[in-house]
């Protein structure tokens, strides 16, 4: 009943395509940049919510 | 640095002063102590109001009046425990580490202090509306269109708040909590604004824009993705930071954290259709769903686990610390769900626990335990910080740890049993061939011990809540809130060149809000309209059915009484194509069907049987009896009785703007049928009455009642007569 709805949209064959190709590019780079990116930089980043911000600490260990 | 109170109370508190090169500024706590408020308070609302539909499934007795059946109620408890504890939860959350990842105090005072009270008021106007059956039907969504204004204006102002505070930030990168909140606030704007696009009729009734399968489709492509980025999102960007705050300790893998948010915000806005498996929606939707439900499965659990590793040689500090111990569990109940959810959407075991209580006990995992635990793993974090103090017991917060587990358990378990219970019932046939089980209320009886069950399993994690909500009123007392809180930081300098132009993109985003924002729009809307554009070319590609007709005046009055009763909370009208299905209720549903139904009614739990074959079904006395006491036709039903239908009278003022209001949307009324359609409705309505009065049945033509029944007896009549159907 249904297997003929996509046929009828002019030019349908190629999303499909691009939205693989626009996963695949995308997920390929991020992992490429996650796997190759400076150590010390994903460090800092990772400590970010740790840096003393808080004037009350009370009750917790002393921030990194 | 050592606490510090403001002295001179004539110098305006949050005035950023320099010195030595470092900004001197404060944070707002206050607003993230009104948040917290707001949250516990509504949070024992919403579960209250919950516990009490809880035992309505039990004993039918509990639904007191008109105002307060569950069908009323129900979406009342789903909209309090969503939007405003743990909508309030978020923002408490955002609001706290917003201001300390940026090193800013919030971009102003009165945007905060606007989105505050905006949003209750509109939490507010739920209370009152959602019990006078002012409701849309459509799940999660069910607030009508001037409140869904209200909405969209609050929600631009917290965009705009956070948006000010992150350009005005001291910190050069965005950590990656803050691409959480950021995907969150615009996802959430997306989906609301489509969803929520209807034709007002009336100051509180509208219908909506999508008719049938395409409101289906947006509905859940909306209801699925605001458990994603409303339930989820947030909450993950709060575990980013609240996590390694509370263990003091830097996030297991930050690398992990990058590729965890990019994946979920591109897959979760796909995997919508999985609530419509075996439903009357195209099979490509619903395969799209199932892949897009399995692959979420990876940046869920790596998430989880990159929350539960973040505690790796810290598990010694989880015993000593109930912040901690609620976050394991919530974490955990994180992981539980978002591995049950893909599973969920396989369509085999789809067929199961579809329209069963396996559901209910799925979300609850994912509310009680993920959004609830974090939400006090929070609190009882913030609260004393905020207040210079220390928490008052932590003896306390450890035995609301455990009745808050046991609450879950209880609650969880026997629903999975009812759920996995009654969904293998209804697909019973004995050896001849017939359904074992051929009377739905059997399927139902079998699970009410369950309904108590869980009934407890509620009550001991409110009871829970309530034991919290004594420690913290206690800990507030014992110290005094820092409304701004000192800090200091070197202003962020214009970025040096060579940072400007070099290094990886990736970091050039994280410096980017605006940029992020764009491209977390983009993530979000590939998907979206991928999914949803097809859609919207169906109404133009869907075989029609020659028989299907536009509802009578009369049924549309009906019918808009039954989605006032939120009917729709407990009866689906989907009949799926399963011979357990057809044999009990008849034809299965087609897509074609539902061309004239705005918002359409499908449904998405079975408390009571299916009801899309329900006309011509019984005669109209036995509608008659049955809505006036149920058990009168059916010895033992859970469903309250609904006698004030027959007091009141049918409100035939609304039925020429309902006709106009439709015929906008392309509904093909005859021209000039608004004015005309009451002289219909009276009709039909003295018919039905005639008929009733056959039956000895004394009763008005203009009582509700008969509007209802007229509905129920149209309900998937239309290709009653198989041979009309004309497949185009």
């Amino acid at each position: 009943m249904y297997k003929n709805v996509l046929e009828s949209i002019a030019g349908i064959e190629i999303y499909p395509i691009i939205s693989f190709l626009i996963f695949f590019i995308f997920f390929i780079g991020l992992t490429l940049y996650v796997i190759f990116s400076d150590k010390n930089h994903i460090a800092a980043m990772g400590k970010l919510p740790l840096k003393n911000d808080d004037a009350t600490n009370y009750g917790g260990e002393p921030e990194l | 640095m050592s606490p510090q109170t403001i002295t001179n109370p004539h110098q305006p508190l949050y005035q950023t002063e320099q010195a030595g090169g470092l900004d001197t500024f404060y944070y707002d706590n206050k607003i993230v102590r009104d948040f917290a408020y707001a949250s516990l308070v509504w949070g024992v609302i919403g579960m209250l109001v919950g516990v009490i539909a809880a035992f309505q499934m039990a004993r039918p007795e509990f639904n007191m009046g008109q105002y307060a059946t569950f069908g009323r109620i129900r979406p009342l408890h789903t909209n309090a425990v969503i939007f405003a504890f743990v909508g309030n939860g978020i923002f408490m959350g955002v609001y706290y580490s917003l201001q300390r990842l940026c090193k800013t105090r919030m971009f102003s005072d009165v945007l905060s202090k606007i989105h505050f009270w905006g949003w209750q008021l509109i939490i507010l106007s739920a209370v009152a509306t959602l019990p006078l059956g002012y409701t849309t039907s459509k799940e999660y969504a069910e607030l009508e269109w001037p409140i869904d204004i209200a909405i969209t204006v609050i929600w631009v102002v917290f965009g705009w708040n956070m948006f000010g505070t992150i350009i005005k930030r001291r910190e050069r990168h965005l950590y990656v909590g803050i691409w959480f909140y950021i995907s969150t606030l615009i996802t959430i704007a997306v989906l609301h604004i489509f969803n929520s696009f209807e034709v007002p009729v009336s100051f509180l009734k509208s219908y909506s824009a999508y008719a049938g399968v395409q409101d289906a489709l947006v509905q859940w492509w909306y209801g699925h993705n605001a458990v994603a980025f409303f339930l989820t999102t947030p909450y993950l960007g709060m575990m980013y930071y609240f996590l390694p705050k509370a263990a003091n300790r830097p996030v297991y893998s930050y690398r992990l954290s990058i590729i965890h948010f990019w994946s979920l915000i591109f897959i979760y806005i796909w995997a919508g259709p999985h609530h419509l498996l075996y439903n009357a929606v195209p099979d490509w939707a619903q395969s799209l769903g199932v892949v897009f439900s399995v692959m979420l499965l990876a940046p869920s659990w790596g998430g989880m686990i990159n929350g539960l590793l973040t505690l790796r040689g810290a598990w010694d500090k989880v015993r000593e610390e109930p912040v901690l111990k609620f976050m394991v569990v919530a974490i955990t109940a994180y992981g539980m769900a978002t591995f049950e959810g893909p599973m969920l959407s396989l369509k085999n075991v789809n067929g199961i626990a579809h329209f069963t209580d396996w559901i209910v006990a799925h979300v609850h995992v994912g509310a009680l335990g993920w959004n609830g635990f974090l939400t006090f793993a929070i609190i009882y974090w913030i609260i004393p910080r905020i207040f210079q103090t220390k928490l008052y017991s932590k003896k306390l917060a450890n035995t609301h740890f455990w009745i808050g587990t046991i609450g879950i358990l209880f609650y969880a378990i026997p629903l999975y049993w009812a759920g996995f219970t009654q969904g293998l019932m209804w697909k019973q046939f004995n050896n001849d061939g017939m359904l074992q089980y051929s009377n739905f209320l059997e399927t139902v009886l079998q699970i009410v011990p369950m309904y108590y069950m869980r009934g407890i399993g509620g009550l001991l994690y409110l009871f829970g809540v309530f034991v919290m909500i004594y420690n913290i009123v206690k800990t507030v007392k014992s110290g005094s809130l820092v409304p701004n809180e000192k800090a200091q930081a070197a202003p962020l300098l214009p970025a040096e060149k060579d940072e400007a132009h070099g290094g990886h993109w990736h970091r050039w985003i994280e410096r980017r809000p605006v940029q992020m924002a764009v491209w977390a729009t983009v993530a979000i809307l590939i998907g979206g309209i991928i999914e949803i554009i097809p859609t919207f070319l169906i109404e133009s590609n869907v075989p029609t059915i020659a028989s299907v007709k536009p509802y009578t005046s009369l049924e549309l009055q009906g019918r808009d009484l039954y989605i006032r009763e939120g009917c729709v909370n407990c009866h689906t009208q989907m009949v799926r194509p399963f011979r357990s299905e057809t044999e009990r209720y008849g034809e299965y549903s087609k897509a074609g069907e539902f061309v004239y139904d705005r918002p359409f009614l499908w449904g998405s739990k079975r408390t009571g049987p299916d009801l899309h074959r329900e006309g011509g079904k019984y005669p109209h006395s036995w509608h008659y009896h049955h809505m006036l006491d149920p058990t009168s036709m059916s010895p033992g039903s859970i469903m309250p009785p609904y006698p004030w239908l027959y007091d009141q009278n049918i409100d035939i003022a609304s039925t020429p703007a309902k006709i106009e209001a439709l015929q906008s949307l392309g509904t093909p009324y005859p021209a000039g049928y608004a004015q005309r359609a009451n002289q219909d409705l009276a009709k039909q309505a003295r018919e039905i009455s005639a008929q009733l009065a056959t039956e000895g049945i004394e009763v008005k033509p203009e009582r509700e009642i008969i509007a209802l029944i007229a509905y129920l007896q149209r309900l998937g009549t239309d290709i009653k007569v198989k041979d009309e159907t004309a497949s185009k």
